[in-house]
């Protein structure tokens, strides 16, 4: 186990109208492993992970990537970045208008300039790791069901063999069957490219699959960091409040 | 409370007039900048050409039976109001000269920008702002693709291709309702009327028609993507990027034409 940090967040503030939504945050997802973020809603794990992702820029603080900060490069080295980054969006994310196979070999026939007939290959043999039959290749996004959208989501988060995989809300909308089958995918896939992966989540089943360490966020701030197995064990009120679904406690006021 | 008092905590005209102009500035400088970078996506690689063509074919070939359609009646109309007004002043003959010229200089490019505000701005804010609730656009920044380039890029260099040519569509179909009307409602000699209009036109004519149809183009194909790259708030901002995509491509169409014809005008 390495104990670098792969991804950090260092005094990390970002606000819009109002209050702040990330006020200082100082967090590290380890090379190799997975980090999970878990948190009410509004309390900043999207802006987290977009802020990580290059699609925000924080009003203070950096981010950085093997320690290098990422908002001090310049656009065309930023963009280089993404090439070592595979992402699982919430709603999948996949281009209406593609098939498939061209949603999955999308950064390969766009960015890689990969051809067609090799990018097709690796995009079929990327379904198939993911559990999906070559014959959906040539289907549309429309015509796949919640969990089929995800897995090929995935299948093209991780057809370049990414540094880091990012997952955003992973489990959302799925059914609880799905949603195993959906973590147990996470995990192999992750343990396979040997990769880092960073996740957020409302969902505790998925984050004890998928996590290594898991995070609590609150106000903006990492309150409580541990493993799968601290979080059920700890005696901190504001993870016992999260994870018994208490509606007073700490994390709400009195 | 005094009345001093109340005017002073009262809303302020001048601070609301500010606010506006403010706001109206902010949104002027935002397009600049909007249509800036999406200018230099279209003169910088990496190119999509297959997104070039699946534009074309959306914002041209699709686009021609209503801007010939539109084109036809108005074209008819114009002969029959420019008869009933020549009339007055004995200058029925001048009629076939007038609808070359009032449908070449103005109205083909016009109407052909008015029709594809309407259907093809909508149409690319509302693909552009599906894209942007459902992620789609940031999805794609993540693979390493430019959404400028990719999205943006080849819908500009579509509508400044594919407008004027469908406004010369326009030209041809507008000035044979004319000739259609003139020749069997109103008895005009047909070859008459053909000869009086091409021995009339100047290349100018026509090729100013164009040009302003680029220029409309460019403006109808910015304004989809402009409101629709930047929906927010959903369905409902979708809704409102659509009709604001429309509303703003038109109302610029208009402006733009007033500015090149005057440009145009002794030309």
């Amino acid at each position: 186990m390495s104990a670098t940090a792969k991804l950090a967040w260092r005094g990390v503030s970002k606000r819009f109208d109002g209050p702040p939504v990330l006020d200082g945050l100082d967090l590290e997802a380890m090379a190799g492993r997975s980090l999970v973020i878990i948190g009410g809603s509004g309390q900043g794990k999207s802006v987290t992970l977009k802020l990580a992702l290059g699609l925000m820029r924080p009003d203070a603080g950096s981010i950085q990537l093997d320690g290098e900060d990422i908002e001090r490069l310049p656009d065309r080295a930023r963009r280089r970045l993404f090439s070592r980054f595979g992402v699982l969006f919430q709603g999948g994310a996949l281009f209406d208008s593609l098939t498939v196979w061209e949603n999955v070999a999308f950064r390969l026939l766009n960015a890689d300039g990969v051809r067609r007939k090799a990018a097709r290959d690796q995009a079929v043999e990327a379904l198939g790791r993911v559990r999906l039959d070559p014959s959906v290749a040539d289907l549309f996004p429309g015509e796949l069901s919640g969990g089929m959208q995800k897995r090929v989501g995935l299948a093209r988060a991780v057809v370049a063999a990414p540094e880091i995989l990012f997952f955003d809300e992973p489990t959302t909308g799925l059914d609880p069957i799905t949603a195993a089958a959906i973590n147990a995918l996470i995990v192999e896939q992750v343990k396979r490219l040997g990769c880092t992966a960073v996740s957020i989540t409302h969902d505790l089943a998925s984050a004890r699959t998928i996590g290594d360490e898991i995070v609590l966020l609150h106000a903006g701030r990492a309150v409580w960091r541990g493993s799968p197995i601290e979080l059920d064990s700890t005696k901190d009120p504001r993870v016992r409040q999260f994870v018994d679904g208490l509606p007073n406690g700490p994390l709400t006021g009195p | 409370m005094s009345a001093v008092e109340v005017i002073r905590r009262g809303p302020n005209p001048l601070r609301l007039l500010g606010r506006l102009a403010l706001g109206a500035l902010r949104q002027v400088g935002a397009v600049a900048l909007f249509a800036a970078r999406g200018l230099a996506a279209v003169f910088s690689p990496p190119w999509f050409p297959a997104q070039l063509g699946r534009q074309l074919l959306s914002i041209g070939y699709f686009s021609l039976p209503v801007v010939g359609l539109t084109a036809a009646f108005t074209g008819a109309a114009l002969a029959l109001n420019i008869y009933t007004g020549g009339g007055r002043l004995n200058a029925e003959q001048a009629m076939p000269q007038i609808v070359a010229l009032g449908i070449t200089r103005e109205l083909g490019p016009v109407l052909a920008a008015l029709m594809l505000a309407g259907r093809v701005s909508a149409a690319i804010a509302a693909e552009l702002g599906a894209m942007r609730a459902t992620e789609q656009i940031d999805a794609m920044r993540t693979l390493s693709t430019d959404p400028f380039r990719y999205l943006v890029a080849p819908r500009l260099i579509a509508g400044v291709l594919v407008v004027p040519l469908l406004a010369a569509v326009a030209d041809t179909i507008g000035v044979a309702g004319g000739w259609l009307v003139a020749t069997r409602v109103l008895d005009f000699n047909p070859t008459v009327y053909i000869r009086n209009t091409t021995s009339f036109l100047q290349a100018w004519d026509i090729g100013s028609g164009l040009v302003k149809a680029a220029v409309f183009g460019f403006i109808v194909a910015l304004m989809g993507c402009y409101h629709g790259y930047n929906a927010r708030g959903g369905a409902r901002g979708v809704g409102r990027a659509t009709t604001h995509a429309v509303v703003s491509a038109s109302v610029l169409v208009f402006a733009a034409d007033y500015l090149l014809t005057s440009l145009f005008a002794h030309t």
